[in-house]
């Protein structure tokens, strides 16, 4: 079967953001970008369902500017098989990813989506889920394990309390948990295979999707910063000071 | 304007969080409607009509809402919240599962985990993994909202008599079916709304090792965290993780053990109001948030803990 993933170009996990001094955003010049780490663990999925003979081709996909090319070849370096770019230097919000990604599935008829569950920068959590309702399709979302089998497919979802496993009708959406796996790294043999793997660039416009935003970002600030602590000397000094000057126990 | 909040619940008892979202939908300001989805729901029906501030609760009580399958009741608050300016649900697993499911049948976009509320159509939410914080404007005519339940009090869950009016609509999608659930156990506090916390890292070495924090943690009536370090090795459950990807808590009291201190570690942990760091690295990240901190190894410090606040409380 044919498996869809959707990878995102963000900032690098390890990189503490810095917000503009004008509070229009993130200071994203000479920054690392990466794949979505979530992103990575969607593809690292499929390529497994590949290694044991459940997909039959692995077709990544990425919205975002020309760079997001990058993302894409990493996939393919990883095992896809080919990209599709959707390419736009505009703001793509959570519902109209869904509807380009949507407009990609009607094409593509893959009987498997895989998606992040929410990438690390908007930290939204919600274009698997637009997407899967726009194409009805049923979804398995936080999905710790998955297990094809037949029409059906198994998701283990990690929900507040503990795991809850679903039953779902092919074709389906699943969004990726942390747990899911753990991504391989991509050897330099199959990153120079990967930039002959086909990759079609298609605009927003090709697939009859409106970007216009339904939310707009009046400002982004800095978090309140905390006060700087102290440190104590013993565990006397901490309950001492927890009970008679933070008074919280 | 009215409002249509989601009763969050396991079809016997109402979640707490439940009360922080009717509290953000105070803050918009309207008439609050809670809907209760379930199956045998009716103890949870009574519970929500007696929420401070709720005007009506509508139940929905049908075999295809009982295991909260997200393809079957995003089409019920679809159908139920067209006649309402905004629908609400704490940002859980749950809501978060189905709400962007209802804004996509609905065609508008969700504002995620919000924080505060500036205005009807103005909210703040936070990115980055909380370090920046975005105020963010809808166009959309019904705004749908998951909200952050540590960013809103409470409101009482006792003293309100909102009329009960039951629904039959019936959606099942039929594309999807519950296999089976396996939830921790535990007497302790639930971990999103304790007043007091106490979290392991890697530097607990192992699960065997969390029975320290646990003892701690009763005397204190505190729930027990971990960081994604110690899920990853396998010390404890994931739905003990405090984080970016796991829960986001704000008690009074953060206990953070054996805890570097990650940016994804922080966002999940750094509105508490007093945070304590135990960890014998002494550069390690948390000290920088930290109220209090103890440089000391941990084995030596947590029986020590125990053992004072035996004295004291």
């Amino acid at each position: 079967m044919k498996v869809l993933v959707a990878v995102k170009r963000v900032i690098d996990y390890n990189v503490k953001v810095r917000v503009k001094p004008d509070n229009t955003g993130v200071d994203l010049a000479n920054v690392k970008m990466a794949m979505n780490p979530f992103c990575e663990i969607a593809v690292e999925e499929a390529v497994r369902l590949k290694e044991k003979g459940v997909a039959t081709e692995i077709v990544v996909v990425s919205i975002g500017p020309k760079a997001a090319q990058e993302q894409i070849r990493t996939a393919l370096a990883l095992g896809a098989d080919r990209g599709i770019h959707i390419e736009t230097d505009e703001e793509v919000q959570s519902l109209q990813a869904a509807k380009l990604l949507k407009a990609v599935v009607d094409k593509e008829e893959p009987k498997l989506v895989i998606l992040g569950k929410q990438s690390i920068d908007t930290d939204n959590n919600q274009t698997g889920q637009m997407l899967a309702a726009l194409a009805g399709m049923p979804q398995g979302t936080f999905a710790s394990e998955v297990v094809v089998d037949g029409d059906k497919v198994n998701v283990t979802r990690e929900v507040d309390g503990g795991l809850v496993t679903v039953q779902l009708n092919l074709p389906a959406v699943v969004t990726t948990d942390l747990r899911l796996n753990e991504p391989r790294y991509a050897s330099l043999p199959n990153i120079m295979k990967a930039k002959k793997k086909p990759l079609d660039t298609q605009s927003p416009a090709d697939l009859g999707v409106d970007l216009t935003p339904r939310l707009t970002t009046l400002k982004v600030e800095a978090p309140q910063t905390r006060k700087a602590g102290i440190k104590v000397g013993s565990v006397e000094e901490l309950v001492d000071k927890l009970k008679n000057e933070a008074k919280v126990i | 304007m009215s409002i249509l909040v989601f009763a969050e619940h396991d079809n016997s008892t109402l979640k707490s969080a439940t009360l922080n979202v009717v509290g953000a939908a105070k803050a918009i300001g309207g008439d609050i409607h809670v809907l209760v989805a379930g199956q045998n729901v009716g103890g949870v029906a009574e519970k929500a009509a007696q929420i401070d501030g709720v005007s009506k609760v509508l139940v929905a009580d049908n075999a295809a809402y009982g295991h909260q399958l997200g393809e079957n009741l995003a089409l019920l608050v679809a159908e139920v919240g067209k006649g309402y300016s905004h629908i609400l649900a704490n940002a859980g697993t749950t809501g978060k599962d189905f709400m962007p499911r209802v804004a996509a049948l609905l065609d508008v976009a969700q504002i995620s985990d919000i924080m505060r509320v500036e205005s009807a159509d103005t909210f703040v939410r936070p990115i980055y993994a909380g370090n920046a914080i975005a105020t963010v404007k809808s166009s959309d005519g019904i705004k749908v909202i998951t909200v952050r339940g540590t960013g809103f009090d409470p409101v009482a869950g006792e003293g309100g008599s909102a009329a009960v009016e039951s629904i039959d609509a019936a959606h099942d999608a039929g594309i999807s079916s519950f296999v089976e659930a396996k939830m921790a156990e535990s007497d302790r506090p639930e971990l999103t709304a304790a007043s007091i916390v106490i979290s392991g890292g890697r530097g607990m070495q192992n699960g065997e090792n969390f029975h320290m924090l646990e003892k701690v943690a009763d005397l204190l009536g505190a729930a027990v965290g971990a960081s994604r370090a110690a899920v990853d090795a396998g010390f404890v459950p994931n739905d003990m993780q405090v984080g970016q990807t796991g829960k986001i808590v704000a008690p009074n009291l953060y206990i953070a053990v054996g805890i570097s201190g990650a940016i994804q570690h922080l966002a999940g942990m750094s509105d508490s109001k007093v945070i304590v760091a135990i960890n014998k690295d002494e550069e390690a990240p948390i000290f920088q948030v930290a109220d209090y901190g103890l440089v000391a190894d941990l084995f030596e410090a947590v029986p020590q803990l125990e053992a004072e606040l035996k004295k004291v409380l």
